[in-house]
């Protein structure tokens, strides 16, 4: 980079009281942020809640309504090409050229960094390499995988090996395998010490890679914490199974009840339950057997799963984590449900 | 995170480089954006169909096709006629082109990538507005060749000739900058699509380019005549063909100044919002 390196102590990413409107849509109602360097933020939330929106802000594409960010101590609307100078950015779709060839795309993101010609051909190669591209390097992107684009997106983000990095979403519509591919090369990089923010709607992927967890919704901090602080305050795992006879979902519940100090969430229509059992899920898997089995209650799907970014909202707003539109339109839904 | 309220953080006071250091390096990253647009530009077969074998195609269907149906009063029949309306058209179509490449830009965040780097933000417009330039004197000087070959010649000498392709060129890029406008307002990269027909189509077709205006009936005629593109046209049919000069040369010139005036704040204002 060609900015010294400056005195600046205090935490990578300051984000102090930001609000953004767009018309009459609130995108951001004030979220405040702290990531200390080399450290990983997972923002997760569900379509709509603002991340994107929080991304564009420090990453000097939107300016804040009110209220201040810093990115290294920079201050995204008095120096943003400062902040510039420090970040990388991989956004929610592949910002690649798809005429072009990966080594090409890296090779005009080096000039676009005014790296000279032998550093520029050397990190391309290194990119390349560490994500397992180099032999497609001299192919046409247009020919590569969802998960080649986004991996060589990545690599396009890092070529100016940037202090700050973010990325939004980097594995939504990726396949599961495409998206482990995905996890363990940003494990990877943030073990070198760059200081990340990640969007993601998965509870799963920001317990993956995250130190740190905020939780926003319809632009606001709902809550913060580690994975395992998140997962408990849902109440740990969740049994879940359905009643084949319908009209003894009651009594079941009952029956149950007893194994948890939470409280069941029942759904009529499909006679299924769940309910959070906390820490010892076999416990109560057995405990469940035993005493439908002793009451002669047939059940469906039976089984234990971990909290999903659904659970923790249900338990933290009441509402399930839908986008705005169908949330007010629809019925509660049962999250227990969705899953199979 | 930490839930303590933090005390105040002071933000670095950093400066921005030297004006000489950004100038340098902005013009650098034009010359990387436009060299980044040809290759693409080489590389897709539809592009290069829309810049060379479309506008040799129109060459040839009205030449041989319509042509014969077409009285007009110039030295060398309707060919002749033909060429500087042919080559102003070409020249607004191809403009079509930067809308295009804009919206669809935006659409898959490249041009937010861009505006996140450390380079001038001007720079993918202005690289944008050099390649199309570039492709446009290619669309220009082929469709001149195959113009030869099928018979067109100037006829007023080789200095009026070079102006009329000038003429063409600042033509062309005086809609491209209207292009981008759209292509940065509508951010789409299929209505861009459509919308580039309703207005490139009247504009180019209700005018001199392809018959007299003077085979309208009254009231298109009221249009046709007085719009830019039949100014500019009349000119370039001056300048090729021999003819009074001076009224539709400085017509043009304050029609395209006034586009430019206008339609490039209007980019942008629109290329600052977009995102
Ligand atoms: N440019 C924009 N114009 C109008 N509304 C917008 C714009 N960008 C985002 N929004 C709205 O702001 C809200 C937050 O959007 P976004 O930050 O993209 O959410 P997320 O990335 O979490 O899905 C949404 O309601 C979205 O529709
Ligand atoms: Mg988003």
């Amino acid at each position: 980079m060609t900015s010294p390196r400056t005195d600046w102590s205090g935490p990578a990413i300051f984000v102090e009281d930001v609000h953004k409107s767009f018309g009459e849509v609130r995108a951001l109602a004030g979220i405040d942020l702290v990531v200390e360097r080399g450290e990983v933020l997972g923002l997760l939330g569900p379509n709509g809640a603002g991340k994107t929106t929080a991304v564009k802000i420090l990453t000097t594409l939107l300016a804040p309504d009110t209220g201040r960010a810093l990115v290294e101590g920079r201050d995204v609307v008095r120096s943003p090409e400062a902040v510039r100078e420090i970040i990388g950015l991989a956004g929610q779709s592949a910002a690649i050229q798809e005429e072009l060839t990966g080594r090409e795309n890296l090779e005009i993101m080096g000039r676009l960094y005014h790296l000279d010609a032998a550093t520029r051909a050397r990190r391309a190669v290194e990119l390349l390499e560490r994500f397992d591209l180099i032999e497609a390097a001299d192919r046409p992107t247009k020919g590569y995988s969802g998960g080649m684009q986004r991996r060589l997106d990545l690599a396009l983000s890092l070529v100016a090996t940037p202090q700050v990095l973010f990325l939004d979403e980097p594995t939504t519509g990726l396949d599961p395998r495409s998206r482990i591919g995905m996890w363990d090369v940003i494990r990877e990089l943030v073990s070198a010490g760059t200081t990340l923010l990640l969007t993601t709607q998965y509870l799963e992927e920001a317990d993956e890679l995250a130190d740190e967890i905020v939780v926003i919704d319809r632009g606001k901090v709902i809550a913060a914490g580690t994975a395992h602080e998140l997962k408990n305050r849902v109440g740990g795992d969740i049994l879940q199974f359905s009643v084949v006879e319908r009209g003894r979902l009651g009594e079941a519940a009952e029956a149950v009840g007893v194994l948890s100090d939470a409280e069941a969430v029942l759904d009529a229509e499909s006679g299924s339950l769940a309910l959070a059992v906390g820490g010892d899920g076999s416990h109560a898997l057995v405990e469940t057997v035993r005493r439908l089995d002793a009451l002669g209650i047939h059940t469906e799907g039976l089984g234990i799963r971990r909290p999903s970014l659904d659970d923790v909202f249900l338990s933290l707003t009441g509402h399930a984590a839908e986008d705005e539109e169908s949330a007010a339109t629809s019925p509660r839904r049962q999250r227990a449900n969705r899953r199979h | 995170m930490t839930t303590t309220t933090l005390p105040p953080l002071a933000a670095l006071d950093i400066p921005p480089p030297p004006m000489s250091r950004r100038v340098r390096l902005g013009l650098s990253d034009v010359v990387t954006l436009t060299r980044r647009e040809l290759r693409i530009w080489f590389r897709n077969p539809a592009y290069l169909f829309f810049t060379i074998i479309q506008p040799m195609m129109f060459v040839l269907l009205f030449r041989y096709v319509f042509g014969g149906a077409i009285p007009v009063n110039v030295p060398g029949g309707y060919v002749d006629f033909l060429m500087p309306g042919i080559i102003a058209q070409s020249a607004a179509f191809a403009s079509f082109g930067t809308a295009i490449a804009l919206a669809r830009g935006l659409q898959k965040g490249v041009i937010d990538r861009f505006r996140a780097m450390p380079m001038a933000r001007s720079a993918v417009l202005l690289g944008r507005l050099v390649a199309d330039t570039l492709r446009l004197v290619v669309t220009l000087l082929v469709i001149l060749a195959v113009g030869y070959a099928v018979g067109f010649r100037f006829h007023n000498g080789i200095g009026p000739a070079v102006l009329m392709v000038l003429l063409g060129i600042a033509f062309g890029v005086t809609i491209c900058t209207v292009s981008a406008f759209v292509g940065l307002a509508i951010k789409d990269e299929e209505s861009v699509g459509s919308f580039g027909l309703v207005w490139l189509f009247p504009l180019t077709f209700v005018s001199a380019a392809f018959v007299p205006v003077s085979s309208m009936p009254g009231w298109l005629q009221a249009f046709a005549k007085n719009q830019p593109v039949t100014i500019v046209i009349d000119e370039m049919r001056s300048l090729a063909l021999g003819g009074p000069l001076a009224l539709h040369a400085w017509q043009s010139a304050l029609w395209l100044a006034a586009i430019v005036a206008v339609f490039v704040p209007l980019a942008v204002r629109a290329y600052r919002r977009a995102t």
